[in-house]
């Protein structure tokens, strides 16, 4: 617990910073974002995007933004001088902001940039000045920044009971208005016409739609802080019965939605959702090999391929198919080849431990995907031209053609998934690989059988990865072996480590976050694994145990925050001493 | 009648020649100890007897039975549990979640929990702190914790590698009285050590090991007055 201390006194420090420093630092930080946006071509391309139709741009939201949480992150972090202090604070950091991107603009103007950075050209000009003169414009944006950290020291300064509504409504009114093209799609129904109206144009979301929609949310958000306490005076008060339908209720709630709303969304929508139930089909899987028993694996992707070849040449009625079986016959197969390769996969890498285990499974992966492209094979799994006319899966006269269909596939697939994951989790397997994953010297000498136990972890895990694959081949009705690339992989390892190791709903927000969400994103396309890796830096800094941590991981956080708050308080206590 | 042998043990660690002929004999109802300086092969005899290391030549028996090609998983199910040195515990895991990690081969459910009662009574700290966070627990209750955590397997023979290292005095003495208890109740013990005046003393035998050689035994009490252990080891 050495590290807490560390980590608590260098804290400590930072807060003895000066105030006039943090406020430059939130400044340029914070406005540094936005100009760093600028020189890569995100903002041009935020330009393009209304968050509210003819009125507001992401790209001018995101200026506005980035003074308004240097104002919110200064107060934040002054949190020990005088009110006064910090509304100043705040007006200057959103300021500076403000400043840094005026001085962009400016630079735009003068000289001519774009002879080395691309995207310094007169579009991103015509963001910066609201296609205004330059003049006018860096009064704008300086003016403009020192009212939003004004706003963004206010708003952290206001009461909870304000400040909850206020942040509901404005997140509420944002996504709306970002996925605008989305809901309109799925308000596409006749009787629904009317309502959409009311809300948004062709174009996007209207200003007055927004208005309704952050009223909306801002009172059903107040209303619930109201109404809180009661609600949670009746649970802890609940006789078992009524927990009980509490509980029920809950669960009926979110079956209807997670049931019904694919369904009324659209393809779209069920695309996106199934291509996130594939993953976290396989972060299950991984989160047995490597959240619970510790064994990285970075050649994940070739127990999918696997279960993805399989189905194929088992149903497919292409020529080199060696059968004709329905898709669920070929599940059950593709599910045991996949285990079976997992054990053979983690034979040679039994003794392989830390590091050099993540250089040793990236390398059989790879050998996966180059052994499926290679002409020695390509008489039995097609080679580059890969496998075409899997049929898609039927019952009775029923075909699952839709994306909206195979979600539902997938949906049951992850579910009896889920439930044999959290079965294995708490079995006596499971508190094996606790054990080997904490310490291998020590599991053996409390008689843990090392290689049976290792040889599951990869073997199960791969089961997973199977059912994913199969569900993926009917998905495409044709693979190639380019769609196993070691990308795979590490997105599955990235959502394990976003949604929090070893926590099964974690995997579920992992793969909700980190693929749902740029999936839904598409347009941004080129930019994604730029976002990608920033989110899971920010993560990493911010929220390490990931957003849905383990009760272990979280048991530690609540520690390890304990003692800094306790160490705090002491050298709090020693300095005004 | 011995209960444990180790019959002319050599242990190779590449061209390093750790173990010399060991042989060494733990008895029903004995503690014996085992001393020697840093790296003279200790904890290699441990690993061998615990068949994490093969013996290039001679065996290790148990109750009669020879250990070779037996591993190490199905020689702790023979009740050969070995307490590693380190205080290896889980840190991640509570004290209660470690102590049932140590039950791990065993399946009767109320056997289990009388045990664990049993080991908690033997060490009570240990009971206030069920529900800790292994990792928080000090060095003393760490080192409890993993001989507690070696009780959980219901060892036939037990081995504890330096239990006492760096404890202070007070602490060494809960934790031999602790070896003592566990002897009384039928569990034979083989304690290696640095600490040899402790060792010694609580001791029904001991052997001297240097460079993988036993160099003297005896009973404990006789060890303690010979010469040469005396200017060696006690100082
Ligand atoms: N894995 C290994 N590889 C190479 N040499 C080793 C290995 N383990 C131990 N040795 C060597 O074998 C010898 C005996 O080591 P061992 O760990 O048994 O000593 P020890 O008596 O337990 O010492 P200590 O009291 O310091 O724990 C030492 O010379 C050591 O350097
Ligand atoms: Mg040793």
């Amino acid at each position: 617990m050495t590290f807490t201390v560390v980590a608590a006194s260098y804290r400590h420090r930072e807060r003895q910073r000066s105030a006039p420093y943090r406020t430059v630092m939130a400044g340029v930080t914070f406005g540094g974002v936005a100009v760093f946006l600028g020189f890569v071509g995100i903002l041009t391309m935020f330009g393009q995007r209304e968050v509210i139709a003819e009125t507001l741009s992401l790209a001018h939201l995101t200026i506005a933004m980035s003074a308004f949480f240097a104002g919110l992150w200064v107060t934040h972090a002054s949190s020990r001088t005088g009110l006064a202090a910090r509304v100043a604070q705040g007006l200057g950091a959103g300021t500076v902001a403000g400043a840094l991107i005026a001085l962009l603009a400016l630079s735009i103007h003068l000289f001519k940039l774009r002879r080395v950075f691309i995207a310094l050209k007169k579009d991103l000009l015509d963001i910066l000045t609201f296609e205004q003169s330059i003049g006018a414009a860096v009064a704008v944006l300086v003016i403009g920044g020192a009212l939003c950290g004004l706003l963004g020291a206010a708003l952290y300064l206001m009461p909870r009971k304000l400040r909850r509504p206020l942040v509901v409504g404005l997140t509420w009114a944002f996504f709306v208005g970002l996925f605008q093209e989305l809901i309109q799609l799925m308000l596409q129904y006749e009787f629904l016409m009317k309502f959409r109206e009311l809300f948004f144009t062709w174009d996007g979301l209207k200003p007055q739609g927004a208005l309704i929609v952050f009223a909306a949310a801002a009172v059903t958000a107040a209303a619930w802080q109201a109404y809180r306490p009661r609600y949670d005076s009746f649970r802890e008060n609940a006789t078992p019965g009524q927990a009980r339908m509490l509980l029920g209720f809950k669960i009926l709630i979110g079956l209807v939605l997670i049931i019904g709303f694919p369904a009324f969304a659209g393809n779209f929508i069920g695309q996106v959702l199934m291509l996130v139930g594939l993953y976290v089909l396989m972060g299950m899987g991984l989160n047995l090999e490597l959240g619970l028993a510790g064994l990285l694996d970075l050649g994940f992707v070739a127990f999918f391929a696997v279960g993805a070849y399989t189905t194929a040449l088992l149903t497919s009625n292409a020529d080199i198919a060696i059968a004709n079986m329905s898709f669920w016959q070929a599940l059950p197969i593709a599910v045991v080849l996949s285990v079976v390769i997992g054990v053979l996969f983690g034979i040679p890498v039994l003794k392989v431990r830390g590091d050099y285990l993540a250089v040793a499974t990236l390398g059989l992966g790879e050998i996966v995907r180059v052994l499926v492209l290679s002409d020695f094979a390509a008489p039995v799994l097609g080679g580059a031209q890969g496998v075409l006319g899997i049929p898609r899966p039927s019952i009775g006269g029923f075909e699952f053609n839709d994306p909206v269909d195979l979600f539902y596939i997938t949906l049951v697939a992850s579910a009896v998934a889920a439930y044999f994951a959290w079965r294995l989790e708490n079995s006596r397997l499971g508190r094996a690989w606790t054990a080997i994953r904490d310490d291998e010297d020590v599991a053996q000498a409390l008689g843990i059988n090392l290689v049976n136990v290792k040889l599951l972890a990869y073997g199960l895990g791969a089961g997973f990865a199977g059912v994913a694959g199969a569900i993926f081949a009917v998905m495409l009705a044709s693979i190639f072996p380019h769609s196993f690339q070691l990308l795979i992989s590490i997105n599955v390892l990235a959502l394990l480590i976003v949604g929090g190791m070893g926590s099964l709903p974690g995997v579920v927000v992992g793969a909700a976050a980190l693929i749902g969400l740029p999936e839904l994103l598409r347009e941004f396309g080129e930019y994604r694994f730029l976002f990608y890796g920033l989110v899971i830096v920010v993560m990493m800094r911010l929220k390490a145990e990931g957003l849905w941590p383990s009760a272990a991981r979280r048991r530690e956080r609540m520690l390890e925050e304990e003692s800094r708050a306790a160490i705090e308080a002491e050298l709090r206590g020693g300095a005004s001493r | 009648m011995a209960v444990l042998e180790a019959d002319n043990l050599h242990v190779f660690y590449g061209n390093i020649h750790a173990l010399r002929g060991l042989s060494l004999e733990v008895g029903k109802d004995e503690i014996v100890t085992l001393i020697g300086a840093n790296g003279a092969g200790k904890t290699t005899t441990l690993n061998t007897i615990s068949s994490i290391l093969a013996p290039a030549e001679g065996e290790v028996r148990f109750e009669g039975d020879a250990l070779t090609d037996v591993p190490p998983h199905d020689v702790v199910g023979r009740g050969i549990v070995q307490v590693p040195e380190g205080r290896r515990i889980f840190g991640r895991l509570t004290v209660g979640e470690n102590l049932r990690m140590g039950a791990f081969l065993r399946t009767g459910k109320r056997e289990v929990r009388q045990s664990e009662e049993h080991v908690l009574t033997m060490f009570p700290v240990l009971r206030e702190r069920i529900r800790q966070v292994a990792g928080t627990l000090s060095g003393g209750e760490q080192q409890m914790l993993a001989m507690a955590r070696g009780l959980m397997s219901k060892p036939r023979v037990l081995l504890l590698d330096e239990p006492s290292m760096g404890l202070a005095p007070m602490l060494v003495e809960t934790i031999f009285e602790a070896v003592l208890a566990i002897r009384n109740e039928g569990v034979p013990v083989l304690l290696v050590e640095q600490n040899a005046f402790m060792a010694l003393q609580i001791a029904d035998r001991g052997y001297v090991v240097e460079t993988g050689e036993i160099v003297l035994e005896g009973p404990g009490r006789e060890l303690l007055e010979n010469d040469e252990v005396k200017r060696a080891y006690l100082g």
